[in-house]
């Protein structure tokens, strides 16, 4: 059996504030193969973003441990950390966080850049076509619609091309027409490039379109359902 | 290699999109004032002292008892300095007209000088053409000389006729009009002879026994820096009987002037630099909020901590170096046409600008950057990555205490670096730095105390609510605009009062010539010729007695370190005595005499040379006064403005000491140029023994003087201007995104736009009333202690301050708030807060 891409193992996080211990994520414990797509859902507060932080090594457990691509995070420092996410994953986050003072070109340059890709400017500009801006290149965020800012966010992403995606919530600050525009392009470069998506929300529908739904409450994995289409 | 090349694309997307202008205008401003004031002091400011050394007719003049060796101008030489012998002798001079009787013998200054004679300024002939006289070409020649026009009215004589030097004839070929030499002797001057050096022997007066003075005149007429070595070199070659001189030892009023002029200019530019340091750190720390997101992502994104760090920091120092050229050819901008503005007074052979000062300008602008920027960069590169997912969480701090350490070690270093003055520099950044401090202080006392406000009206009090909501931020942002208010009023409203009044501490009435040697039972009828002037002084009386011990102990002056104090301490003191103190005098340690007399009532001895000699309130000094020894304790110190041209003395009795010692009195008085050569020969006529001394070229040298540094002065406030607005204009923006968001938010709670206008208002006003009040105190505070301490002029209040203070506080901070929000007012909320969240 090949080595899933993903592998998260008695994960459990506890921050100290004020005076009581508050458990966030509680034992928590999945596989994620490659090719596979795969939603978090959960109330808001259930632990969803914190397991995604954890998971992309943008934070440390309390307890477990998360293996990515065969390497166990805990045995890295964060420079290691780093040097790995840049080489995997790909994220896409609820308030699009493209940096303001740099044009969408920039933007979707700035991950490939620091690559030290040699064409970051050509490839960047192949992918906002892609996503439907090739007219849009030079704008800066503000005068981009929030779906518009949204495609851009996904142009970086999968730019880098990762193996894993991670999304956060994506729909999160769009209207419904604009999120399923949203997500039917992720999900078209998604199969594409056979890239492995992690997907955290609260949208019904967004967990629906994912061939297997993880459920968290109260920082407990609930739930894990294969769905069938 | 791709970090670097990254590390500019960052950097010219974030010039393109605005966030670096007030860094860079903040920085670009420092080297610039830095440089400025640099490039001046190496090129005007020596010719400032320059044209006070046409007073002395040299740089600087060495003399001594004896011949002096020839090395001294061998050295000169060597090092490219120009040099010419003088030697000075007393000596009978008569009318010789065959008659070995003659008119009677005068006892005249006797000059012989060699070619090159003077090197600073010239020598003036009389001409009867021409009132303001002929700048004479070249020396006496051999055979000839020329006496003033003192000695020529005395003897009788006239060009043409023959006079008598010892056993030399010589032919009168000019009459002297004004000699540059006027700087020295100024109480040991009788009528004077200028002769050529080369006719010394033949008047075979000097015999042994002759009390003659030898001098070498060096000045550096190449211009190229070679007098500072050479007179370090001759410092450890002086022996016993050698003094060296320049024009600031021997005239107090000219070194007073210089000093001041110094002290201005170097002010002037440090203000300026510590407010620009305000803005680069304002600047800064706004940057680091502003690129949290951006550091994040680049860590989310995979770029290690080391990484991130070098692109920020690789984007300041490219940054700092493009600003810091700027900046250094703005300066040498500013200089050029600070040096236009000055030659068009007085034309000056200035040297080019060198290269030191654009390297320690440029230094300057690579230490603030690093000093105040560091820090925060240090912290951007420490972001947690998670913030990318978590934006509650806490912003790293600044550096924290480190970095304020950083910062001002840093603000110290610029200061003791570029203050010429270190009890100046010490007063700018101690009242900089306490203001900021009280004024956060105070700031933050007012905001607890608007909690205990009863409040009505919602708007109101929400806008002071968000004064009360973030009381350090509040705090520090009203020093800062304190800070930026207090720059402005000082150089406004403050520094046209110092001005005028160092222009006013040279009256218009100073008298122009000195009446000396005045025998008491003159008196009566000096004080009535004194009397037609346009002004008088009263007549002071004056002893001349050594100074030989210090609280019961033979002073030793080898315990002087320097030569000013030691030849001080060597020299006769003309002392004095008055019941009164006398005007342009003021008591800064002690008491008075008031009514008191006798020994015991004491001495009032001038700071500066009780400094100089390290004596204090309280020291017992004994006076040997023609073999009588007069002891007496100091009682009082007082501080003297000497640049008011009237008689004044380093050592005062009280009355019932000195009376009975043999004296002489002195007055001034000022004559228009007209009358003044009658009124004079009808003196000397009455009474032969009266030496008058003009002064007239003294004083018209410091008022020039101080007259361009005046406008150097103006010039180089412009750079402090400019500071306090961007200090201003950071402060405003240091907040300006989370009043934007703030108002956002309010708007998608309903609130209309009058309201939120009015709250913001609110505010506004609240903040500007406070900074404007603390700016006003602190620009009044500065002001006093400059004028008293520093620059010793008579400090008033001037109460506008408060009204522009305070009213220019509300007024610009309200319009300043209100244009940097009137965008979000528009913008729908939402946009702002996706933009700013």
């Amino acid at each position: 059996m090949t080595e899933p891409l993903l592998r998260a193992v008695e994960l459990t996080k506890i921050v100290t504030s004020g005076e009581a211990p508050l458990t966030i994520l509680d034992d928590v414990g999945f596989s994620i193969n490659a090719g596979d797509a795969v939603a978090v859902v959960g109330a808001s507060g259930s632990g969803k973003t914190t397991l995604l932080g954890l998971l992309a090594g943008l934070d440390q457990p309390t307890r477990g441990d998360v293996w990515l691509d065969g390497t166990a995070l805990s045995t890295l420092d964060e420079d290691a950390r780093a040097a790995l996410r840049q080489r995997l994953l790909g994220f896409v986050f609820q308030s699009f966080q493209l940096l303001p003072h740099l044009t969408a070109l920039e933007n979707v340059m700035l991950p490939l850049e620091l690559a030290g890709a040699a064409d970051a400017a050509s490839s960047a500009k192949d992918w906002l076509g892609r996503v439907g801006l090739a007219k849009r290149t030079t704008h800066y965020p503000k005068q981009l619609s929030g779906g518009e800012q949204q495609r851009v966010a996904i142009a970086r992403a999968f730019a880098g091309e990762p193996k894993l995606l991670m999304a956060d919530e994506p729909t999160g600050n769009l209207d419904n027409a604009t999120g399923e525009e949203v997500i039917d392009l992720m999900f078209r470069l998604n199969r594409e490039h056979g890239t492995t998506l992690l997907l955290v929300t609260h949208d019904a529908s967004l967990a629906g379109r994912c061939a297997r739904k993880l459920s968290l409450s109260a920082g407990r994995l609930v739930g894990d359902a294969a769905l069938v289409h | 290699m791709n970090t670097v090349r990254l590390a500019f694309r960052m950097l010219s997307r974030d010039w393109r999109a605005g966030e670096l202008t007030i860094l860079i205008a903040a920085m670009v401003l420092a080297v610039a004032s830095i440089g400025t004031v640099g490039f001046f002091a190496d090129r005007v400011k020596g010719a400032l002292g320059k044209q006070a050394n046409l007073l002395l007719g040299a740089d600087v003049l060495i003399s001594g008892d004896r011949p002096l060796p020839d090395r001294f101008t061998a050295e000169a030489t060597r090092r490219g300095l120009t040099s010419t012998p003088v030697l000075r002798f007393n000596s009978m001079v008569r009318r010789d007209d065959g008659d070995a009787a003659g008119t009677g013998a005068v006892l005249a200054d006797v000059k012989a000088v060699a070619p090159r004679y003077p090197l600073r300024g010239t020598v003036v002939l009389v001409d009867a053409a021409n009132e303001s006289g002929t700048p004479a070409r070249d020396i006496p020649a051999r055979g000839v000389a020329w006496p003033d026009a003192r000695l020529a009215a005395r003897l009788d004589i006239k060009v043409g006729d023959a006079l008598a030097v010892g056993e030399a004839t010589l032919k009168v070929g000019a009459i002297v009009q004004q000699e540059p030499e006027i700087a020295s002797g100024l109480l040991a001057i009788g009528p004077r002879l200028l002769i050529n050096l080369d006719d010394v022997p033949a008047t075979n007066l000097m015999q042994p026994g002759n009390r003659a003075t030898y001098r070498l005149l060096v000045a550096d007429l190449s211009t190229r820096g070679a007098l500072d070595p050479y007179l370090t070199w001759l410092q450890g070659e002086l022996t016993a009987g050698q003094r060296m001189e320049n024009v600031r030892d021997l005239r107090p009023e000219v070194r007073q002037t210089l000093e001041r002029a110094e002290q201005f200019l170097g002010l002037s530019a440090l203000v300026a630099v510590i407010l620009a340091a305000v803005a680069v750190a304002l600047a800064a720390s706004r940057y680091l909020r502003r690129h949290l997101d951006a550091a994040a992502m680049l860590r989310c994104f995979g770029a290690p901590r080391r990484q991130a760090l070098a692109l920020f920091v690789l984007q300041f120092a490219a940054l700092g170096v493009i600003a810091s050229l700027v900046g250094i050819a703005l300066a040498l901008l500013g200089q050029g046409l600070l040096v236009a503005l000055l030659t068009a007074v007085a034309p000056a052979d200035l040297p080019p600008p060198g290269l030191l000062p654009a390297a320690s300008a440029f230094a300057t602008g690579v230490i603030l950057l690093f000093g105040f920027a560091l820090p925060p960069l240090i912290a951007l590169a420490n972001v947690p990555p998670l913030r990318v997912l978590r934006r509650d969480l806490p912003r790293p701090k600044s550096g924290g205490i480190v970095a304020y350490l950083l910062g001002a070690a840093v603000i110290a270093l610029l200061i003791a670096w570029q203050a010429q003055d270190a009890k100046a520099g010490a007063i700018m950044v101690g009242g900089i730095g306490g203001l900021l401090v009280v004024a956060a202080f105070v700031a933050w006392l007012l905001i607890v105390l608007l909690k205990r406000v009863p409040q009505r009206g919602g708007t109101w009090r929400f806008g002071l609510a968000n004064l009360r909501r973030r009381p350090l931020a509040s705090s520090l942002q009203i020093g800062a605009l304190a800070l930026g208010f207090m720059a402005l009023l000082l150089l406004t409203v403050v520094r046209g009062d110092l001005m005028q009044n160092w222009r006013a501490s040279i009256p218009a009435d100073a008298p122009n010539h000195f009446v000396l040697n005045v025998l008491p039972e003159q008196v009566e009828g000096v004080r009535k010729a004194m009397q037609e002037a346009e002004v008088s002084t009263p007549l002071y009386p004056m002893v001349r007695g050594r100074l030989v011990e210090v609280n019961g102990k033979r002073l030793d002056t080898a315990q002087y370190a320097d030569t000013r104090s030691r030849r001080l301490a060597e020299r006769e003191f003309n002392l004095s005595f008055a019941s009164e103190l006398p005007k342009s005098n003021r008591i800064v340690a002690g008491k008075w005499f008031d009514g008191a007399t006798g020994p015991q009532a004491g001495i009032s001895m001038e700071k500066g040379i009780a400094d100089s000699l390290r004596l204090k309130v309280g020291d017992t000094l004994t006076f040997d006064i023609a073999g009588t020894p007069a002891t007496a304790a100091i009682t009082s110190l007082r501080k003297v403005e000497w640049d008011s041209f009237r008689p004044n003395f380093f050592t005062l009795f009280a009355p019932g000491v000195l009376e009975s010692m043999p004296q002489t009195y002195l007055g001034a008085v000022r004559l228009p140029d007209q009358k003044a050569a009658a009124w004079l020969s009808a003196l000397v006529q009455d009474y032969p023994n009266v030496l008058a001394i003009d002064v007239g070229e003294i004083l018209r040298q410091v008022q020039m003087i101080i007259g361009q540094v005046a406008k150097a002065v103006e010039f180089v406030f412009l750079f402090t201007l400019v500071g306090g607005l961007l200090v201003l204009q950071a402060a405003i923006a240091a907040t300006q995104d989370e009043r934007r968001f703030d108002a956002a938010i309010l708007r998608t709670l309903g609130a209309s736009r009058a309201q939120l206008s009015a709250a913001q208002n609110a505010e506004f006003l609240v903040l500007g009333a406070l900074a404007g009040t603390l700016g006003s105190a602190g620009a009044t505070a500065i002001g006093y202690v400059l004028s008293d301490r520093v620059f010793n002029i008579p400090f008033s209040a001037n109460p506008m301050v408060w009204l522009y203070g305070i009213a220019g506080g509300m007024i610009v901070v309200t319009l300043a708030g209100w244009l940097g929000t009137r965008g979000t007012m528009r913008q729908p909320p939402l946009a702002v807060i996706r933009q700013l969240a």
